[in-house]
């Protein structure tokens, strides 16, 4: 059962932001992070966030999705404001996965997954079939039938990242927005994350947002690619694009290290000649 | 939607309350034989006969109050610990029954009563009305500045030992309170402050028992919203959970509940943190749906078993119950602490 938008929302993008703003508002300050940002998300589309630490990544992300309050400009969904939906529209509109840590000492990772479903099934969370089902199908969708009914605490790292990712696709959601989804995964659950994300993306036609220090995967597997520049300004394209033109040299590189458009991978210019950088950034 | 374990336990709890139950009214100063207790229960006895009374006006209001109080602190202590997303979180540890006693002692004080009477309990219902709103206003005062308090500073342990430092101060500001204006009656004020489920009569039952079992309602009713609470507020709110309304509901819930058990009882330690622990052990679930119904069991027979062995020392006296508690319950938190892989240090 993949979650088949309503006609009205295929015309607009799933996320569109205008003249947006983000960052924190103290008391008597307003200082923005990131400023004037007209971004777009469609349906079926990988979208890559790339960024610095502290380059405001999450800031971003958590404005998307309404956890934090935008300083300016709008956002929406499928053309609907984000600040007119109600909890569980929004909800039941998007996904998300963040980067805090996930404590729960004994719950099985199926009953993790039906929290996704709250939105759907209410105050009273009785589980109807059609929840069964989506709980069902989401568990299938991130390949974690094995493990459902094992302790969530349990799990290894990777398929713990794989359970939050079913219970937010068990929201039925348009737009999946993650927050650094691979951090802390070994090589093997890093690229089994990527892989979902892109099979969700192209199989399900939903529009995911990701932000990601995996640079290398990242320009690999997105179909558009948002970097945010050392300047604050947000470069926008097609992972082709984005190196072709030499954006992610001027994001990324330092002294010693320069992007290689050709290869795309990055090389150390200093220490000891070319040595290939395969790790992570 | 429950494992065959989940079930088997709350069954084994309503089997094992049950029993404690009858216990209790079975045991005491005087024993009453079951068969007796069975007859005293259903009236088959006459009224003037003593064992009934002993069992009837006696053992029977402090068994219902006592099971009422255990199940009170036990949820009031479950709501705490995932609000705060910290296992060792009650309302006792967090100040929330130093709040109610303030709240108490302000009543009791200013009612100006004689020093005959005892603490409380000596001003009629009307006077157990006041008391008992002045603790649930002394409570929700301290909650609300230990929520403050939480919202600034992220560290679990660090809002624990402002919770607990918050509780030595308002209740060392309560006994100040009652040494100088009336100190004849510091020595009710500390038998008091030893917790028990005696000064519970029928009539004051008419009270305290709607009151928990509103707040034990509450909870019911919020298991859902106290499962999504279990992934943060963040999450929470991703899935459609609106945050602060569900907090306020719980926060309030838990406030009336260790109000009301501490206008009626006493400060009674430790029930709130071991009950929802033991309850995780034996049903190894942290799914709320189980859990509320598994504290509820759990911290009836927990606070009859604590109130059986204050009895023990016979007709020469009783123990303090909050000794008791103690001696039961410091054990249960040593284990958790124990257990507890990342530490209550780490958010």
């Amino acid at each position: 059962m993949t979650p088949s938008p309503p006609p009205e929302h295929c015309a607009a993008p799933a996320l569109q932001t205008r003249n947006l703003a983000v960052g924190y508002r103290t008391r008597r300050a307003r200082s923005a992070v990131l400023e004037r940002m007209n971004l777009t998300a469609r349906a079926g589309e990988l979208v890559c966030l790339l960024g610095a630490n502290g380059s405001g990544k999450s800031t971003l992300l958590k404005t998307l999705v309404r956890l934090q309050p935008a300083l300016e400009g709008r956002i929406e969904l499928a053309g609907a404001a984000l600040t007119t939906l109600t909890h569980m529209e929004l909800a039941r509109r998007v996904g998300v996965l963040l980067t805090e840590r996930v404590l729960i000492d004994s719950l099985p990772a199926v009953r993790v997954v039906e929290l996704g479903r709250y939105a759907h099934s209410g105050w009273w969370g009785r589980m109807t079939g059609a929840d069964r089902q989506a709980v069902q199908w989401a568990i299938e969708s991130v390949g974690a039938t094995q493990f459902a009914n094992r302790d969530f605490s349990r799990l290894s790292d990777g398929e713990r990242q794989r359970v939050m990712i079913a219970r937010a696709l068990a929201q039925e959601p348009s737009l999946l927005v993650l927050d650094e989804p691979s951090a802390f995964l070994d090589v093997t659950a890093r690229a089994e994350v990527w892989a979902l994300l892109r099979h969700l993306a192209t199989e399900r036609h939903l529009a995911i947002v990701v932000s990601t220090h995996d640079l290398e995967l990242a320009l690999r597997m997105a179909s558009v690619v948002w970097v945010i520049m050392p300047d604050r300004n947000i470069a926008v394209g097609t992972p082709e694009d984005i190196v072709a033109a030499g954006v992610v040299d001027a994001a990324f590189a330092t002294r010693d290290i320069r992007f290689h458009a050709v290869e795309p991978t990055f090389r150390f210019t200093s220490m000891g000649g070319e040595r290939e950088r395969t790790g992570q950034p | 939607m429950s494992s065959r374990r989940e079930v088997t336990a709350l069954a084994g709890l309503v089997v094992v309350l049950a029993a404690v139950f009858l216990a209790s009214l079975i045991l005491g100063s005087t024993s009453v034989p079951p068969r007796h207790v069975l007859d005293a229960l259903s009236g088959v006895t006459e009224d003037t006969d003593p064992a009934t009374i002993v069992v009837r006006t006696i053992r029977l209001p402090r068994a219902l109050t006592a099971m009422l109080a255990g199940a009170a602190l036990g949820i009031a202590g479950l709501q705490m610990q995932t609000l705060f997303r910290n296992p060792l979180a009650d309302p006792f540890v967090l100040g929330i029954s130093a709040g109610a006693s303030l709240g108490v002692a302000l009543v009791v004080l200013g009612s100006g009563f004689g020093a005959t009477a005892g603490f409380v309990g000596a001003l009629g219902v009307r006077g157990d009305a006041a008391i008992t709103a002045a603790a649930i206003a002394g409570a929700l005062a301290v909650l609300g500045l230990v929520v403050v308090i939480s919202a600034r500073i992220g560290n679990p342990a660090t809002v624990l030992i402002l919770g607990l430092m918050f509780g030595y101060a308002v209740s060392a500001l309560v006994t100040v309170l009652v040494a100088s204006s009336q100190p004849e009656r510091l020595q009710q004020w500390a038998q008091w402050g030893f917790g028990s489920f005696s000064g519970v009569t029928w009539q004051r039952l008419r009270l305290f028992a709607p009151l928990t079992i509103v707040g034990l309602l509450m909870a019911a009713l919020t298991t859902t919203q106290l499962n999504a609470l279990l992934l943060g507020d963040n999450y929470a709110r991703s899935m459609g959970l609106a945050v602060r309304p569900a907090r306020l509901m719980t926060m309030a819930g838990a406030s009336l509940l260790g109000a009301v058990v501490t206008a009626f009882c006493g400060p009674i330690a430790f029930l709130g943190i071991a009950v929802p622990h033991m309850c995780r052990a034996l049903t190894g679930a942290s799914d709320h749906r189980v859990l509320v119904p598994a504290v509820v069991l759990m911290g009836g027979i927990a606070a009859l078993a604590a109130q059986m062995l204050a009895l023990l020392p016979g007709p020469t006296g009783v123990l303090p119950l909050n000794a008791v508690m103690a001696l039961l319950g410091a054990p249960v938190v040593v284990i958790v602490l124990l257990r507890t892989r990342r530490g209550i240090v780490t958010a």
